[in-house]
């Protein structure tokens, strides 16, 4: 038997649940969960008639993704899977009915298979409920798979500007057709690359996902650990930074003068001090092009566990994206304007 | 043989549930090679739930058909993950297959089978070939209905079920991956059994040993 990783947790199969429990003493004034539903998490402050509701959610593990964004300004409600597992479609389902105003509600998250099945099936019960359900899958991840099959890209830490565009729209009472274009338009406009340097553990079993070499790491790895592009040794985080922002750059192709902002995000054990070092590089490649930066953000936003690595996003702006952006958002664990 | 009734499907999800919790290491090492390493943890608390919601049954006054229901929605809200709808619309499809039915004869427990695949293709949208659950679910209710129809008895239909499944999930090492997770992968995910197939070998197995 392997040596077990060390976590702070009571019981692996109640982590979830007293996580959850945790949250909801802190935030009090911004958090509550559905009655009878406890992995439906809704904004106090956020649903209202006439207002198109934003339900965001997937697996745990990743905080403050997902629930850490439910506030108004941004999603209205996230529904909580298992560590690492999409949500079942029940507390969508209730997520949904707790967000509906009338005018629609549009469902957000990351593109996993399982993810999908159990929101569609969600939507499908909603339907049922007479609520009208879009969805928006966010397929930031440059390294999951070629530029010509977006489509099939995952949803990694991209997702918080995209959801931050599309609760923005819907808290300035859009139209539903406007909050989707406008979450599609935030979607196809943010790039993200990541690198891992050493694995996570899931509760239950407290052993590492992957292995990988002392000396090694692995660009373009997932937030659950699925591989990435290419293992090799640790390089500089100047290196580091300038691969990443090499295929980003190349994607999103900005003209001088063009604006963008900038999310260096830990994957979890990674400290701020390495994600300051990977944000010098960032701002020195984007001067170099001309590129100027609208705003930042460093630090925990969307994470695997105890994951060691970073990643990199930049939301390619125009007026619009600025705007939806810089719209005030007041959530547990995030706050803009 | 007897007619099987729902106290004999539900001793089935008993051995089921002991056969995963006994297999879920195994099954989280196969999913740590090209996936989340979740995979045993997800089925053992799909079917351990199901455990649980079945012995709240009053099973004398239960048909087929609502204990298989029962199964699936507890299988669903207890996993969410990819594994929680696949099953749960297979167990949906078995309920909806045996509707009406008091107890289950040879032909029952033939079609139940073939309704649970086809729910998993369905819900799931793979082929064959591509690397997932359906590898070895799908082969397996085609040579249970085909051993059926061959005049086979319900024991040797399913035996021809279970090597279908085994060769299945064997072939899934020789696959590129192309549905779920692991199809970022591309060739890495060559020369690894698919966990979804594995663990469906797992459930069929158990299957075949509680109602034959």
């Amino acid at each position: 038997m392997p040596v077990q990783t060390k976590k702070i947790i009571n019981d692996g199969n109640r982590s979830v649940d007293e996580m959850l429990e945790g949250i909801l003493a802190a935030h009090p004034r911004h958090l509550k969960s559905v009655d009878g539903s406890p992995r439906s998490i809704v904004a106090r402050d956020g649903p209202r008639p006439g207002k198109v509701g934003l339900v965001i959610g997937g697996g745990s593990g990743h905080e403050p993704t997902f629930l850490g964004f439910v506030g108004k300004g941004l999603a209205d409600a996230a529904a909580i899977g298992n560590v690492f597992a999409s949500p079942p479609p029940d507390p969508i389902l209730e997520c949904a009915k707790a967000v509906s105003g009338g005018a629609g509600v549009l469902f957000m998250y990351g593109n996993y298979a399982g993810d999908v099945m159990n929101f569609d099936m969600a939507a499908e019960m909603a339907a049922m409920d007479d609520i009208e359900v879009r969805t928006v899958l966010t397929t930031d991840d440059v390294a999951s798979a070629p530029r010509d099959q977006r489509d099939k890209r995952r949803g990694v830490a991209g997702n918080f500007f995209i959801f931050k565009a599309a609760g923005a729209a819907c808290d300035r009472i859009l139209s539903f057709d406007e909050c989707e274009r406008i979450a599609r338009k935030a979607n196809d406009h943010t790039f993200t690359m990541g690198v891992a340097l050493s694995p996570c553990s899931l509760p239950q079993t407290r052993r590492p996902n992957f292995e990988i070499g002392a000396d090694e790491m692995e660009i373009g790895m997932g937030i659950h650990g699925e591989p990435g592009i290419a293992r090799g040794k640790l390089r500089t985080a100047d290196e580091i930074t300038d691969e990443m922002l090499d295929r980003i750059l190349a994607e999103m192709a900005p003209q001088r003068g063009d604006k963008v902002a900038v999310l260096v995000n830990s994957l979890g054990s990674t400290p701020l001090m390495e994600l300051y070092i990977m944000n010098r590089r960032v701002k020195q490649r984007l001067d170099d092009i001309g590129v100027s930066v609208h705003a930042t953000w460093v630090g925990n936003y969307c994470t695997s566990l105890e994951m060691a690595g970073a990643s990199v996003t930049l939301e390619h702006l125009d007026g619009e994206l600025q705007t939806m952006l810089d719209h005030p958002c007041d959530c547990a664990m995030f706050r803009a304007g | 043989m007897t007619a099987i009734d729902t106290a004999r499907l539900k001793h089935m999800f008993d051995v089921i549930a002991v056969a995963i919790e006994a297999d879920k290491d195994r099954l989280c090492q196969l999913d740590g090679v090209i996936g989340d390493a979740d995979h045993g943890i997800a089925m053992e608390l799909g079917f351990n739930a199901v455990r649980d919601s079945l012995e709240r049954l009053d099973l004398a006054a239960t048909e087929p058909t609502v204990l298989l229901n029962t199964a699936a929605k507890s299988f669903l809200n207890a996993v969410g993950a990819s594994s929680g709808p696949l099953y749960a619309t297979a167990l949906m499809r078995a309920a909806a297959a045996v509707k009406g039915k008091a107890a289950l004869e040879g032909a029952d427990v033939i079609a139940m089978f073939q309704a649970m695949a086809q729910g998993i293709k369905d819900r799931g949208k793979a082929e064959i070939g591509e690397k997932t659950m359906i590898d070895a679910w799908l082969p397996a209710a085609e040579a249970a209905a085909a051993a059926h129809a061959a005049g086979s008895t319900l024991a040797e239909s399913l035996d021809a079920a279970l090597a279908a499944a085994e060769r299945g999930a064997e072939a899934t090492k020789d696959m590129i991956a192309a549905k779920g997770r692991s199809s970022r992968l591309g060739e890495r995910s060559l020369g690894h059994i698919d966990p979804g197939a594995a663990s469906a070998v797992t459930v069929i197995a158990a299957m075949t040993k509680s109602l034959a």
